[in-house]
């Protein structure tokens, strides 16, 4: 064959798998629509489930999907972000800092359900925490650290090296380097991997049905349990109590991800734009 | 008199590689100090040894002495940030922080635990005056360093440099981003302040040494060939390693 021809079967068949790509994600996103934005209103938003919903309103797993993130993320950042520190400002490349990072990458490949297990046995049963939001958001903090580590580290490490030189030829100690030079130009880059974070926990099922419980109830404490909206869509058509519901919490989750997605993608282009 | 900066058998590593060979010079106070060769000759490793700056490369040794005030800076006891706000450094492409100008100056004394509003105030506009940016930068502290100009950042990198209050002032080929004209800027001021800073500047500019410094070092392969006063570098030189130099015979 005329490397001319393959050259245009090549580009037909390239452009047909990109063409896939974006017609499944558009595929999901109008069926999740669809089938959901018909049962949203004020009042689904705004009300609790009844029936086991049934019937009813969402506003407890919307309280829940909010809270498990933010715990998540209030634990696991200054754990990331100071692991990343460590490795990059404070030892020297070499095999203790290969082994860190390829620990941190197998946790990153461990399967939700396992997570949500050992949460279990952990936080739930061990340590007493029984299925609550304390256990949820634990659980979920250990699934996003590799996301955070990962995304800090490459963010600081991006910081031109002549800044920190600077900053030592000032008589700067490490830390003042690191806390006033490096980390606020490694910050937009920090966020994004925060964002990026964020939107891995709202989605998560797994984990959380086994560390968080279920509970409809409106949480008041972090010892209580609670549902996402997430769970209880796994919920809701799983045990098939209402599929337009289902449909509704779907929806409403699919545009929360696509908003901390576009925030997340705004920020990464601003980060980029200021270094290159 | 003993000179502001001793080197005493000075010899430098980068691993295996030997970059200065067993230096010996005596830096006046207050007068210019040029150190001039071609590339790679060890200037610049030489120029870095004065602040301690070298040791942020990984698997660097040194040998010999580095005295400063009769203080040999490598001493166990020696505080090392307190010698880098001794020791300034000024380096060959302007580096201002992505940070206002006003937080650019002010990030020396910051550092070392100066607070007051009023003091750092006073440093940074008598810094701005002294390097000629206060009447262009006045109304305009709180704008991004990286805004300006090269020649205005380059300046500013200057202006940090006296705001630590250092005695010695170290340049690292500081005109070599710079055009024609902003460079001769440069030397002016670099002129005006030696009447109360010790400066040693690295140059691959000979015309530059020969226009600005009191003395002047040549160096080749690691070694100081000949160190004297400038006029007598560029007139009169001794060995015929630096005639050649000088002439363009070489390098």
């Amino acid at each position: 064959m005329k490397p001319k021809f393959i050259e245009q079967i090549v580009k037909k068949m390239l452009l047909a798998g990109t063409g896939l790509t974006i017609l499944i994600l558009i595929f999901i996103i109008f069926y999740v629509l669809k089938n959901g934005l018909a049962v949203i209103d004020l009042e689904f938003l705004l009300s609790s489930p009844k029936e086991l919903g049934r019937t009813g309103g969402i506003f407890p797993c919307i309280i829940g999907t909010i809270i498990l993130p933010l715990v998540a993320i209030v634990i696991a950042t200054p754990l990331g972000v100071g692991t990343a520190i460590y490795l990059t400002e404070y030892t020297r490349e070499g095999r203790w800092t290969r082994i860190i990072r390829f620990g941190t990458e197998c946790l990153a490949g461990v399967p939700s359900i396992i997570f949500g297990l050992f949460g279990f046995v952990l936080f739930v049963v061990y340590l007493g925490f029984g299925w609550s939001i304390l256990s949820g958001g634990l659980t979920l903090a250990f699934m996003i650290l590799p996301t955070i580590i990962r995304t800090a580290e490459e963010s600081i490490k991006s910081v031109p090296f002549s800044y920190r030189e600077v900053s030592f030829s000032l008589g700067g100690t490490k830390w003042q380097t690191i806390t006033k030079v490096v980390l606020p130009g490694a910050l937009p880059g920090i966020v994004t991997g925060v964002i990026l974070s964020i939107g891995k926990s709202v989605g998560e099922t797994a984990s959380v049905i086994f560390t968080a419980g279920s509970s409809l109830l409106i949480p008041t404490s972090l010892f209580d349990s609670s549902r996402t909206m997430a769970v209880h869509f796994y919920l809701l058509a799983r045990e098939g109590i209402s599929m337009e519901n289902a449909y509704g919490t779907a929806a409403i989750l699919i545009i929360i991800i696509l908003l901390i997605n576009s925030v997340a993608y705004w920020l990464m282009h601003r980060f980029m734009a200021k270094f290159l | 008199m003993a000179s502001k900066i001793e080197l005493v058998g000075l010899s430098f590593y980068y691993g295996n590689f030997m970059a200065l060979k067993n230096v010996n010079m005596g830096i006046e106070a207050k007068a210019i100090t040029a150190l001039i060769g071609p590339s790679g000759c060890g200037k610049s490793t030489l120029l870095r040894t004065m602040n301690r700056i070298n040791e942020l490369i990984n698997g660097t040794r040194l040998e010999g002495k580095v005295l400063i005030d009769e203080q040999n800076i490598y001493d166990a006891r020696t505080d090392v940030m307190e010698l880098r706000e001794k020791v300034g450094m000024v380096f060959q492409r302007p580096n201002c922080f992505p940070l206002s100008v006003y937080d650019n100056v002010s990030y020396g004394p910051k550092v070392h635990g100066m607070k007051e509003k009023t003091q750092l105030d006073t440093i940074v506009e008598k810094s701005l005056k002294a390097t000629w940016l206060w009447d262009e930068l006045k109304d305009k502290l709180k704008r991004s360093a990286l805004s300006l100009s090269l020649d205005h950042q380059q300046r500013l990198c200057i202006a940090r440099v006296l705001a630590l209050g250092s005695e010695i002032i170290l340049l690292d080929e500081p005109c070599s981003a710079l055009d024609p004209i902003t460079t001769l800027r440069i030397e002016k001021l670099l002129l005006e302040l030696k009447n109360n800073y010790t400066i040693v500047i690295v140059t691959h500019n000979m015309q530059q040494a020969a226009r600005v410094s009191d003395y002047s070092g040549y160096m080749l392969l690691g070694e100081l060939i000949e160190f004297d006063q400038t006029s007598t570098i560029f007139t009169n030189p001794k060995d015929k390693r630096t005639e050649d130099y000088i002439t363009g015979r070489f390098g």
